[in-house]
């Protein structure tokens, strides 16, 4: 007996907002299983996980301040993966935008520099940018793939940064902890609602989102990017420069890690330090295609792993849950999801022996 | 005749939203029999094959197989009981080779597979490189690809969606020595074509399709050609009588000792191409595909570069190292061989995939696209050039063949081009349909356009060109006048006989 996926003619509308549902049950089942196996309060871990994001505004704002980053950089990715460049490294040049945007206040600690935070979100912007474009040169040069160098690129900007931290840029004053000293005040990103953490790199991130929006549904940009994704020839049949899409595609993705790095350093840690890799470059391609490259899939995307994100922090300290089964939750749910979402718009087909 | 039919079709329809693609169809199929189905653009035959094939599913009626009803779920079901299909568009893995390609379906080594694929190629001259990557072969080399493929697995009944438009007319001859082969060994064959000699010639039953039904089972050999497409298109074929051309204009095109090395192994080297090509004339290149024709189109349409500026030039200006866009900016438009993944992407809409070229023509503002403007163009071309299509949202990858070459054909006649190169312009369109497309080609030329058409159909070169080339092994013969030469001329150029 074989199982096979036939793709549906339509995906019905009823399916597209149920799966979701069953998916987040499925996943509430199978952990109810799992944490009361590990003789844990099952319906305490649930309640963390899930719920807790949502019951106090400061654990809702916490959700915010996670959904910046993935947002942010998710939709710059998302943009180079519909022209099928794939940038795999958004972490390295995360990273680097964080250091660029550091060396300002690293280097002017009480804060007399002119427009100190323009100045640094344009730094993080750049560095993150120059840093994909490599990627970029390499392959339009010589064909290298943008996968292996982008990834490989990622691992040197770690290097890099715990250079200048264990070197150059560690506080003196820090009891030789590898990190700067603390940002001046005013190389901090204002605060969006008083009391939270939560800071104006979400508005950033909200019109990133506009803009991938505008740009891929209705310019021509956008149509040309999509259309070297989907086919190749034909883009090449059109004139659409390759080589530009691919600058393109990298650029516009090193852009966004650059900008969410450096949004990294000036809001919630106040300093650049080795936790600034915190994978957030990783998770956001989990989070484009979860979102299905979509500009508006991705906005729900982004939030529903933030959500998972925090509720696991708050199982772990509330409900006592190992790290690991915290783990294991976020990739049922994931793996749920994608589940009931291949079932839309796939069938599956069990192969029966034909008659005759 | 007595012994049942191997394959029925009992009242089997099909439809895809709002269009019946199939209606109530009655087919029968014998062993040793070779059935044509024929029928317009969209008339529903490619659609007929893949419910036979399994790939699509009736929503009613019967299908039987040696007097048994069966089901087929997908193509694997129909495979097993010996049923094979070429599709019309092809369905070869492009990062493979074709060994690779083939083994995918059928078992064996790759060593005995490629051996077989020689052996098999030469006995019925459909020869191909089996280590041959498929993205570098012509439309024509993959066709045979298909068929050997298909052969490999030795169906009982073989099912082929317009083998021949895309072959050259020497390999058609293998084509049908081989299928009369296999026929006289039993083998059951279902042909679709839209050339109607080919038809009178293999077939000994024909059943008609228009508008999704059955019209009517003939004797192809008892027909001929004008009224068989009588019996398609439902009504008397329109006479085509054109004015003699105009003395040429201005010069439009020009290629100066064009040469260009192969891309690869299998590719063809360019020798010192001389061309020219003036307003107001038709220029045809006659030649087998596989010549260099590929490689000839991308270096004019700038999809490949030239390594000098000035071994092509276009309105006057060398044009060798511009990119397509450069050169449609001068005036200059394009059809080329591929219609599905090059002149059109089958996962948009056609509107979107009028964007693709005509994009200059007010569908962008400030960059952005103007839909209404990108919809009225695409209606415009539908209804100037009969696509049959429920509209612009369509998605281009669901068209029929043939529709979706008068689309492109359509879009790019649209662009009022000063200057038009045209791969294959009438590949798998049906003869009311290309007889269509040739008399706009005729009046496109008579306001003043200059084109070059790249054809293996001799009756078409001849039909509209002055003057006709040939290509053989990337050269380029000398121009001959189309009236003071004889088709049998031009084919002795195409085996290289005389240069
Ligand atoms: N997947 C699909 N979705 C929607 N409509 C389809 C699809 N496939 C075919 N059609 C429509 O069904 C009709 C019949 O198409 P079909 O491909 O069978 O025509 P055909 O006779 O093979 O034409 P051609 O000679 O141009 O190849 C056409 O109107 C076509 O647009
Ligand atoms: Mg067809």
């Amino acid at each position: 007996m074989k199982l096979r996926l036939i793709r549906r003619d339509s995906a019905s509308r009823l399916a597209m907002f149920t799966a979701p549902v069953l998916a987040l049950v499925l996943t509430c089942v199978a952990s109810l299983v799992l944490f009361s196996a590990l003789g844990k309060d099952a319906g305490a871990a649930l309640h963390a996980l899930l719920l807790k994001p949502f019951l106090s505004w400061y654990s809702f704002s916490e959700v915010l301040l996670k959904m910046a980053p993935l947002l942010l950089i998710a939709q710059g990715l998302a943009i180079g993966f519909r022209a099928n460049v794939f940038n795999i490294g958004a972490e390295g040049q995360f990273i680097v935008g964080a250091l660029c945007a550091s060396a300002l206040p690293v280097y002017f600690p009480d804060g007399n520099f002119p427009m100190m935070l323009p100045a640094m979100i344009a730094f993080g912007a750049l560095g993150g940018t120059v840093y994909a474009l490599i990627a970029a040169a390499l392959r339009t040069r010589f064909g290298a793939s943008e996968i292996l160098v982008t990834l490989m690129m990622a691992l040197i900007a770690v290097q890099i940064l715990n250079y200048l931290l264990l070197g150059p840029w560690k506080d003196p004053r820090g009891f030789n902890f590898p990190q700067t000293v603390m940002f001046p005040d005013n190389a901090m990103l204002p605060i969006l609602f008083d009391g939270t953490r939560t800071n104006i790199s979400l508005i950033f991130s909200l019109l990133a989102s506009v803009f991938a929006y505008l740009m891929m549904q209705h310019h021509f940009r956008g149509y040309q990017l999509r259309t070297a994704g989907l086919a190749p020839r034909a883009a090449l049949y059109a004139g659409f420069s390759a080589p530009r899409m691919v600058w393109l595609g990298l650029g516009l993705g090193g852009l966004a890690a650059g900008i969410a790095g450096a949004s990294e350093v000036a809001g919630p840690l106040g300093q650049l330090q080795r936790s600034v890799t915190s994978g957030y470059g990783y998770a956001a391609i989990i989070v484009a295609y979860v979102g299905g490259l979509n500009p508006l899939g991705i906005i729900a995307s982004s939030f529903l792993i933030s959500v998972i994100y925090i509720g696991g922090d708050s199982a772990t300290v509330s409900a006592g849950l190992p790290v690991a089964a915290v783990e294991v939750f976020q990739g049922l749910l994931l793996f749920f999801y994608l589940l009931t979402f291949t079932l839309i718009r796939f069938r599956i087909e069990i192969d029966r022996k034909v008659t005759a | 005749m007595s012994q049942p039919a191997l394959l029925r079709l009992a009242k089997v329809s099909k439809r895809y939203g709002s269009v019946q693609a199939n209606h109530e169809i009655d087919l029968e199929v014998h062993s040793g029999s070779i059935h044509a189905v024929l029928g317009e653009n969209g008339a529903g035959k490619s659609t007929l094959m893949k419910l036979i094939y399994g790939v699509e599913q009736p929503d009613a009626g019967k299908i039987h197989w040696n007097g048994q009803e069966v089901h087929f779920a997908r193509p694997s079901d129909a495979q097993s009981l010996g049923i094979g299909m070429v599709f019309q568009h092809f369905s070869l893995f492009e990062t493979l080779s074709v060994v690779q390609n083939v083994s995918l379906m059928v078992p064996g080594k790759p060593a005995e597979l490629a051996q077989k694929i020689t052996d098999l190629g030469d006995q019925f001259g459909l020869s191909v490189d089996p280590h041959a990557m498929v993205h570098r072969l012509s439309v024509g080399e993959r066709q045979r690809v298909e068929i050997i493929r298909c052969l490999l697995l030795n169906p009982k009944l073989l099912i082929l969606d317009e083998p021949t438009s895309v072959l050259p007319p020497q390999s058609v001859r293998r084509l049908f020595e081989t299928l009369r082969k296999l026929q006289a060994d039993g083998m059951a064959i279902l042909f679709i074509s839209h050339k109607l000699d080919e038809i009178r010639e293999l077939c000994e039953t024909a059943s008609v399709l228009r508008g999704g039904e059955v019209t009517g089972r003939v004797d192809p050999r008892e027909h001929d050609a004008r009224s068989l497409a009588q019996l398609m298109i439902g009504r008397e074929m329109p006479n085509v009588a054109h004015a003699a051309p105009r003395p040429p204009g201005e010069e439009r095109l020009r290629l100066n000792a064009l040469s260009h090395p192969r891309a690869s192994r299998f590719g063809t080297t360019l020798e010192d191409i001389d061309l020219k090509l003036r307003s107001g004339e038709i220029v045809g290149i006659a030649g087998i595909s596989g010549n260099g024709q590929q490689e000839l189109a991308a270096l004019i349409s700038g999809e490949t570069r030239a390594q000098e500026p000035g071994m092509i030039e276009i309105m006057g200006k060398k044009v060798g190292q511009l990119g397509p866009m450069a050169r449609r900016k001068l005036g200059f438009a394009f059809v080329p061989e591929e219609r599905l993944g090059r002149g059109a992407v089958p996962e948009m809409s056609l509107a979107d995939n009028s964007l693709l070229t005509a994009h200059s023509r007010s569908m962008l503002s400030r960059g952005f696209i103007r839909r209404s403007v990108e919809r009225a163009f695409t209606r415009e071309c539908i209804d100037a050039f009969d696509v049959r299509t429920p509209g612009p949202d369509a998605e281009a990858g669901a068209m029929s063949g043939g529709n979706l070459q008068k689309f492109i054909l359509g879009r790019e006649i649209m662009l009022s081009p000063d200057l038009m190169l045209v791969s294959q312009p009438t590949w798998g369109v049906d003869i009311g349909a290309a007889t269509a497309i040739r008399r706009r080609l005729l009046d496109m030329r008579d306001q003043g356009c200059a084109i070059l058409v790249i054809s293996e159909e001799m009756d078409e070169l001849f039909e509209m060109c002055s003057k006709l080339h040939v290509l053989h092994k990337g050269q380029l013969s000398a121009a001959l006048d189309a009236a003071d030469t004889t088709p049998q001329e031009i084919g002795r150029y195409m085996i290289g006989a005389v240069t």
